[in-house]
């Protein structure tokens, strides 16, 4: 969608206060944050995961612009603590289990909504003040246990924060106190299910994915806002005999206990009511040979009516993945002619090396191309246009060299996409490794089992700018340091283009070009850059563990 | 998944791939009954002796179909270590009914009793308990792997050719097969160069584990002429920083191409060597470099 250009910075700011200041406490029942205008564009708020429902983490602000970023200064930085501890405001405790984990960090989106910042951990929720950092109040999940890898924010329904727990709960909070309002267990713990996506709110729906590297089910999941009830739930793999995509795995067993799992938000197309996301790896992930077949409907991308939970299209991008590469890579939705004609689409630059772009109304493919420069496990494109593993370049009992490494080519890290300059950047890990088979049972392994891994050397990692429509690289930035890579992107208005450089430099590039025009060392960066409007102000921020900074221009 | 990242996702420091070098492994430990473990880690062992009359149990009535791992087995019984009734379990409640029904008449007549279906259930909670993370069954017996499988001719010339000329057989790799690696973790550090990864701050990577480090060099050539030179601490867009040979250090603003930055990386011939392999390759250095006594 391009923005017509009488839909100004402006304009929008003041439609920002108005949607927002109707959130004041005290007024009875306010409405909060109305779901519609989460449909963008992007503007004065963060009102959900990506900033709006296309990925695109595109910021329609350009208060801070190519011409006076170089300006850019702190204007605030404060420190979450986790865990039960004391202090002003207290701690609100809340969970099922006993045990206290403490140490996580910042590593997804911070919401902003109504100048208010809501940044996560694994098991913790804050409400931080937007204009000066102040927290406002903190809410602690006390766990059963569970893989607390990270957790990737809360979504926002009118005056309900909604978060998941490693320990599979749907928490919702009153966004204004952290009051807990109801947890519903959405997985199971035994089952060795965990959670971590940030639930993404379409209309009066809570679309809420979770995890596993145990051999379990993927599945997608609908629960209503105000009470919640589940409203509809998705496998991703076939469940019962005579469902759609069994006939890619060799038995109903081995479907059953296929993954696919739904670990990354996705996106949301308001004229199609069609939720697009990306499905994790099949399991066993490094021996598929217990699962001759393309293992549908793991690592594709995935269109589900939002009101049914029914699948409208899909597109499998790793058919039989063999190396752990889920597709759960943000989905971006653009338009832009293909062949001369206007299209609506999606694209995706996968953990597997590849990019893809397809219709987003009916899943047709339009391009696959190879944007990893050295990966090299493919033996060719099926015919849908996608790679499939060569036997060689899986684990192998003498070794394989094998480019991408495990965490993929990318991975959870956020794409951007700007209109302006028509490209979508992505960071590529050009990293090898070896990869042997420990487990050579015909049987096949379990979990990401059966095999060792060695990382043996880089061939580089870029911030790489890919032109959707034809998805042809328009130009690679090379990091000098190889042990680092972006956090995902930002792009904005003004014409930039904010990442981080794995060397703990926060950056603004030229989103033309990559080249870099303002920076500052701030160490380990954790999670993706964002921008809001407040009180006049553009901030930018973005987070270093349990560190949370904001930019703003003076 | 995560492997999230794949989910490890925030498995890619330099730290870990140092260590998953030097260690020759990713197996995740999850702290067994940590905060990290499911319920599978977390329970109390049961005692001994019932764990034992269910192994026995087990090895009479189950093994043949459900493997002697729980894998599952050729004569189609399930895999129990991800199977949805023992892992939501917790002392046989769940597993009776699957023996009193589907199991029925593949028991004896005189039928396991209640007792007996506990102390099944225990010995599988017992095996459970030890899978290490990730969803990796529990480890079991070593299986003989034969990494080696070049040939140690086609590698010897292989290696004439292409790293002959920073490495000599007879000297810098004198004797490196009988090292005690083992063929698979040579064949990492070969390929590596002996480091984790590539070009990089120096403080990333601090181990050298087969051969002397070789660390990567920087020369500074400042807009007056002047050149600064040592080895290379930090390097990124807007800074190089570098030790002299005095031990003092010295660190440069980077705006663009101003001062040249000239880095010397030992490693970058490893490096460059990556996308030109093939595996083949690989398999005869190493059975080459094995053969080097």
């Amino acid at each position: 969608m391009k923005l017509k250009p009488f839909w100004t910075v402006s304009l929008l700011s003041v439609l920002s206060v108005v949607v927002l200041t109707a959130q004041n406490p005290g007024t009875g029942t306010p409405p909060g944050l109305d779901p519609a205008s989460i449909e963008g564009p992007l503007g004065g708020s963060w009102p959900t995961f990506a900033g709006d429902y296309t990925s695109r983490r595109f910021s329609t602000l350009k208060q801070v612009n190519t011409s006076n970023v170089k300006n850019l200064t702190l204007a605030w930085m404060t420190r979450v603590l986790t865990g039960p501890r004391g202090g002003v405001p207290p701690t609100i405790i809340g969970g099922v289990g006993t045990r206290e984990f403490t140490g996580g960090t910042i590593k997804g989106a911070v919401l902003q909504v109504g100048g208010v910042l809501y940044p996560t951990a694994p098991d913790n929720v804050w409400a931080i003040d937007a204009l000066d950092g102040r927290e406002i109040w903190h809410y602690f999940w006390k766990t059963r246990g569970a893989t607390h890898i990270g957790n990737r924010g809360v979504g926002i329904w009118r005056n309900y924060l909604f978060f998941e727990t490693p320990d599979n709960y749907l928490v919702s909070l009153d966004a204004r106190t952290g009051e807990e309002r109801w947890h519903v267990e959405i997985a199971d713990f035994d089952q060795q299910y965990f959670s971590t996506p940030a639930p993404i709110v379409v209309g009066d729906h809570i679309i809420v994915g979770t995890g596993n590297d145990l051999d379990g089910p993927g599945f997608l999941q609908s629960y209503d806002p105000e009470t919640g009830k589940l409203q509809w739930k998705f496998y991703t793999v076939p469940m019962n005999e005579g469902d759609p995509g069994l006939e890619t795995w060799p038995n109903l067993d081995a479907a059953r206990y296929g993954g696919g799992h739904t670990w990354m938000p996705g996106s949301y197309d308001p004229e199609t009511k069609l939720y697009i996301f990306g499905t994790g790896n099949p399991t066993p992930a490094y021996t598929g040979v217990a699962r001759p077949g393309n293992n549908l409907y793991t690592c594709a991308l995935v269109a589900l009516n939002v009101d049914t939970g029914k699948m409208a299209w899909y597109y499998q991008m790793s058919p039989h993945d063999t190396h752990d590469w889920d597709t759960v890579q943000s989905p971006i939705l653009l338009d832009a002619r293909v062949n001369g004609k206007p299209r609506k689409l999606v694209s995706v630059a996968a953990r597997n090396g590849y990019f893809f772009t397809v219709d987003r109304v009916t899943g047709e493919h339009i391009v696959t191309t190879r944007y990893g420069t050295h990966t090299n496990w493919a033996g060719g494109l099926n015919p849908t246009q996608a790679p499939w593993p060569a036997p060689a370049k899986e684990a192998t009992i003498p070794g394989a060299l094998v480019s991408p490494v495990e965490g993929g080519t990318t991975n959870w890290q956020p794409p951007a996409y700007s209109p302006d300059t028509g490209l979508l950047y992505t960071q590529e890990d050009n990293s090898f490794n070896m990869l042997y088979l420990t487990d050579p049972d015909p049987r096949g392994s379990m979990g990401l089992g059966g095999k060792m891994r060695v990382e043996v050397g880089s061939g580089g990692k870029f911030l790489t700018a890919i032109d959707p429509a034809t998805g042809k690289v328009a130009w690679r930035r090379r990091y000098p340091n190889p042990g680092g890579g972006g956090i995902g992107f930002l792009a904005t208005a003004g014409g930039l283009l904010f990442g981080s450089d794995g060397s703990g430099n926060f950056v603004a590039h030229d989103a033309k070009d990559g080249k870099p025009l303002w920076h500052t060392r701030i160490g380990t960066i954790s999670n993706a850059p964002q921008t809001y409007m407040h009180d006049g102000r553009q901030y930018i921020t973005i987070a270093t563990g349990d560190m949370l900074w904001a930019f703003t221009l003076y | 998944m995560s492997s999230q990242q794949s989910a490890v996702s925030g498995r890619q420091s330099a730290a870990w791939a140092v260590a998953l070098v030097l260690l020759g492994t990713t197996v995740w430990a999850q702290g067994r009954g940590g905060i990290a473990s499911f319920p599978a880690q977390q329970r109390e062992p049961d005692p001994p002796e019932l764990i034992a009359k269910g192994r026995a149990i087990y090895d009479t009535e189950c093994r043949s179909c459900h493997g002697p791992d729980l894998r599952g087995g050729e004569r189609g019984g399930s895999n129990l270590l991800r199977s949805a009734v023992m892992l939501n379990d917790r002392a046989g409640e769940l597993v009776e009914p699957v023996m009193r029904s589907s199991h029925k008449d593949r028991l004896p007549p005189s039928g396991l009793t209640a007792d007996d279906i506990k102390a099944v259930a225990s010995h599988i909670h017992s095996i459970l308990a030890l899978a290490p993370g990730q969803g990796a069954p529990p480890p079991g017996p070593p299986v003989e792997l034969k990494v080696l499988v070049g040939d140690i001719g086609a590698g010897a010339e292989y290696f004439a050719q292409k790293c002959g000329s920073c490495h000599s057989a007879t000297g810098d790799l004198r004797g490196i097969g009988t090292r005690d690696l083992g063929p698979a973790q040579l064949q990492n550090l070969w390929i590596a160069g002996g480091r984790g990864r590539g070009v990089g701050p120096a403080a990333e990577v601090r181990s050298a584990p087969m051969s002397t480090r070789r660390e990567a060099t920087v020369v500074v050539t400042l807009p007056t002429g002047e050149t600064v030179e040592g080895r290379l601490e930090r390097i990124d867009d807007f800074l190089v920083a570098l030790t002299q040979k005095d031990g003092t250090s010295r660190s440069f603003r980077r705006t663009g191409a101003v001062p040249k930055v000239d880095v010397r990386d030992p490693l970058e011939a490893h490096r460059n060597l990556l996308p030109v392999y093939t595996d083949k390759d690989i398999h005869d250095v190493t059975a080459y470099l094995t053969s080097l006594k």
